[in-house]
């Protein structure tokens, strides 16, 4: 095989890898979407502020301490304890349960059959306002995560590949980067999770019957709140995972809360509404943006990543209104 | 008591369609306008045309224009920031190839250039509804801020990659450029903004706002009763852009002087003038108004107040902002979801029938 194609597969291959990062992000969207109908803008600042509170639980930073010695005077920074990762995580599933909680009472309670766009404003309010909470509380400076997933390139596979190119070439085997590996292991295994836990588990079965019809489920007893409680969860830990992933890759800071603008034509592309759909979509977006960068880049310049997405979604949505796997939009006058 | 139509006879055609039909409103008006044109350039200074007036006009402008779009025709736009891009790089490439041109003409031309690129923006409306339209025109504000930022043309190939205002007057009041005075800029915006607002009060009164309002509550109905959907939509994107792309421009070279489109015209820009139109009210002239009053005011107002009074470092004020810009807009659209102009008129009814309520 030639070098040249051998590169290619390389941008496939990783861009895919990112592709299901862009995921993770875009299932959390999808979740809130079909139990809801709230587009929650707010996603990509839950996944930061999980990440933030990971980090900051397991360095045991006190919280606020900015705030704290602003107004007292003192000089407080960290507790004299640190956290196992796993407890940290068990700890911050839980903060993020409690804002679920905090959420359904303080905003969708009230804000119950406004029209969908003001609700997506209140997300986009919901997501100013936790970017500053996270920030008044861990601090806005750039945090390492570090929860025990290796990272780096793959030396075996690099090893394994470097046999292909032709005799001759100029070809040092594919990096792949062992974090990206472990984060489409994980996002997988997080779709089978929610998988079996929608088709059966009794919340789960309660959770698609709100989503197929909300006044029919509401009929039958089952109670939406507790489900927005459940689902916003569910998008939570969603978010955890998606931060820890991104965390680790980049860092900790606010660029974090951006990705999920990248989630956005991964969700236009898969459809709202369809859990395959954001996942297929996430691969697409990966992968396209990666190659068109790789083969566009030296004709029209570089740094195509922050538009692609959003042109092919565009593009792609003229022929197909409703995304991929979106149900069909049947309007009724 | 204080707010009333009674005694309030229309005997001619003239009468009824007056753009503020009760005088109340109508003295209210003239008094606004009389104390912006006649009382204000005189007592402004620097500090207040850059903290609060420029901004709050040409905010105005952008949420006027937002409005018109989202507001009135029911499309949702977040490609505003890109747009506003599109008319400060209409403008500045005016500014340095024709130098002799009025910057007035200027700014217009800058309009229209954005109002073309909003309306090639627009053309996906009529296949792509709701959320996902809005997710479309992420696509605008990410391609145009990118190719700001690529091509060299659009720069004039300068080495920095921002663009300057050179300096422009109007008769001998420069508006740009470092000689300029804020009063004069200030009157130049208040011009701007008295023109379009006019202009949109009176569109959205008329036969073309109508068909938008149509699109806006049903476009399939509003199709079988004979509004064209291809002319209602795209005249709404066009119209809508042009307002954006004067904003655009105005923001470019009277208020900033030098842009970076990356830092200036962000994705945040756009959310900001979305967040104007909703606070404010959708499909409100006023609300357009009062939503940039209070989104200009309130971080002007936030850091006086934690950073001068409390004394607080900048960074922990500027989390507080945001956590109280967020608050304050979920607290706003939980108690009153149709915005400031909703307010609004209910203080009216109140005032109607003051002091006696029953």
């Amino acid at each position: 095989m030639s070098a040249e194609f051998l590169y290619t597969i390389e941008v496939i291959l990783n861009g895919l890898m990112a592709g299901v990062l862009y995921s993770l992000v875009a299932l959390g969207f999808v979740l809130i979407f079909k139990a809801s109908g709230i587009f929650n803008y707010a996603q990509g600042v839950m996944a930061l502020f999980a990440a933030l509170t990971l980090v900051g639980l397991q360095e045991g930073r006190v919280p606020f301490a900015h705030l704290i010695n602003a107004v007292f005077g003192t000089k407080v920074h960290h507790f004299d304890w640190t956290l196992p990762a796993i407890a940290a995580i068990i700890f911050t599933i839980l903060v993020m349960v409690l804002f679920a909680i905090l959420v359904e009472k303080l905003i969708l309670k009230h804000l119950v059959n406004q029209e969908p766009i003001i609700l997506f404003m209140a997300t986009i309010g919901l997501a100013y306002f936790m970017e500053g909470f996270g920030d008044l509380m861990w601090g806005s400076d750039v945090k390492t995560l570090n929860v025990g997933i290796p990272q780096g390139g793959s030396l075996w596979f690099e090893d394994f590949t470097i046999g292909w190119a032709a005799e001759g070439e100029k070809f040092y085997g594919m990096y792949v980067d062992l974090l990206d590996v472990w984060a489409a292991i994980i996002a997988v295994s997080l779709v089978l999770f929610l998988t079996i836990f929608s088709q059966y588990t009794k919340s789960g079965r309660a959770l698609r019957a709100v989503a197929d019809d909300h006044q029919a489920a509401l009929s039958v007893g089952i109670s939406l709140r507790v489900i927005w409680v459940l689902v916003w969860s569910i998008s939570g830990f969603v978010a955890l995972v998606a931060g820890m992933m991104w965390g680790a890759k980049s860092g900790v800071q606010f660029s974090l809360s951006l990705i999920a603008l990248k989630a956005l034509p991964v969700l236009m592309l898969g459809g709202f509404t369809s859990i395959p759909g954001a996942i297929i979509g996430g691969l697409i977006i990966g992968a396209g943006e990666k190659l068109f960068e790789f083969f566009m880049a030296p004709i029209i310049g570089g740094a195509t990543e922050n538009w692609f997405a959003y042109v092919l979604a565009l593009l792609f949505l003229v022929f197909r209104p409703q995304g991929l796997f979106g149900e069909k939009i049947i309007e009724r006058v | 008591m204080l707010y009333r139509e009674v005694g309030e006879f229309k005997t001619s055609y003239a009468q009824d369609s007056h753009t503020f039909p009760i005088k109340f409103d109508r003295y209210r008006y003239y008094f606004v306008i009389i104390v912006g044109l006649l009382f204000i350039p005189f007592i402004i200074n620097d500090y207040w045309a850059n903290a609060v007036f420029l901004p709050f006009l040409i905010y105005a402008i952008a949420a006027l224009g937002l409005n018109i779009l989202t507001g009135y025709c029911g499309q949702v736009s977040l490609g505003t920031g890109g747009f506003m891009a599109v008319g400060a790089y209409a403008s500045y490439k005016f500014m340095t190839a024709f130098p002799d041109l009025n910057i007035f003409f200027v700014i217009i031309l800058s309009g229209f250039v954005t109002a073309f690129v909003g309306t090639l923006f627009g053309l996906p409306s009529l296949r792509i509804k709701g959320f996902y339209l809005a997710v479309a025109t992420l696509a605008a504000q990410f391609f145009l801020i990118w190719l700001f930022n690529k091509v060299g043309w659009f720069y004039n190939y300068s080495a920095t990659g921002m663009i300057t205002a050179p300096s422009r007057s109007v008769g001998s009041f420069f508006i740009t450029g470092s000689e300029s005075t804020p009063a004069a800029k200030y009157l130049f915006c208040f011009l701007f903004v008295f023109l379009l607002a006019w202009i949109a009060r009176n569109l959205t009164r008329g036969k073309i706002g109508r068909s938008w309002m149509a699109i806006r509550d049903m476009d399939i109905a509003a199709e079988i009763i004979g509004v064209n959907p291809l002319i209602a939509k795209l005249s709404a994107f066009a119209i809508s852009s042009f307002y954006v792309g004067v904003a655009g421009a105005l923001f470019f070279s009277v208020y900033l002087g030098a842009v970076e489109p990356t830092e200036a015209f962000s994705i945040q820009k756009s959310f900001i003038v979305l967040f104007m139109v909703i606070i404010g009210g959708l499909g409100s002239i006023f609300g357009s108004f009062a939503g940039a009053a209070f989104m200009v005011l309130l971080p002007v107002a936030l850091k006086n107040l934690l950073v001068l009074q409390f004394g607080w470092s900048v960074d922990i004020a500027a989390h507080f902002e945001f956590i109280i810009i967020g608050g304050l807009i979920i607290f706003f659209l939980i108690v009153e979801p149709h915005g400031l102009a909703q307010l609004w008129n209910l203080l009216k009814q109140k005032l109607r029938i003051w002091p006696f309520p029953y």
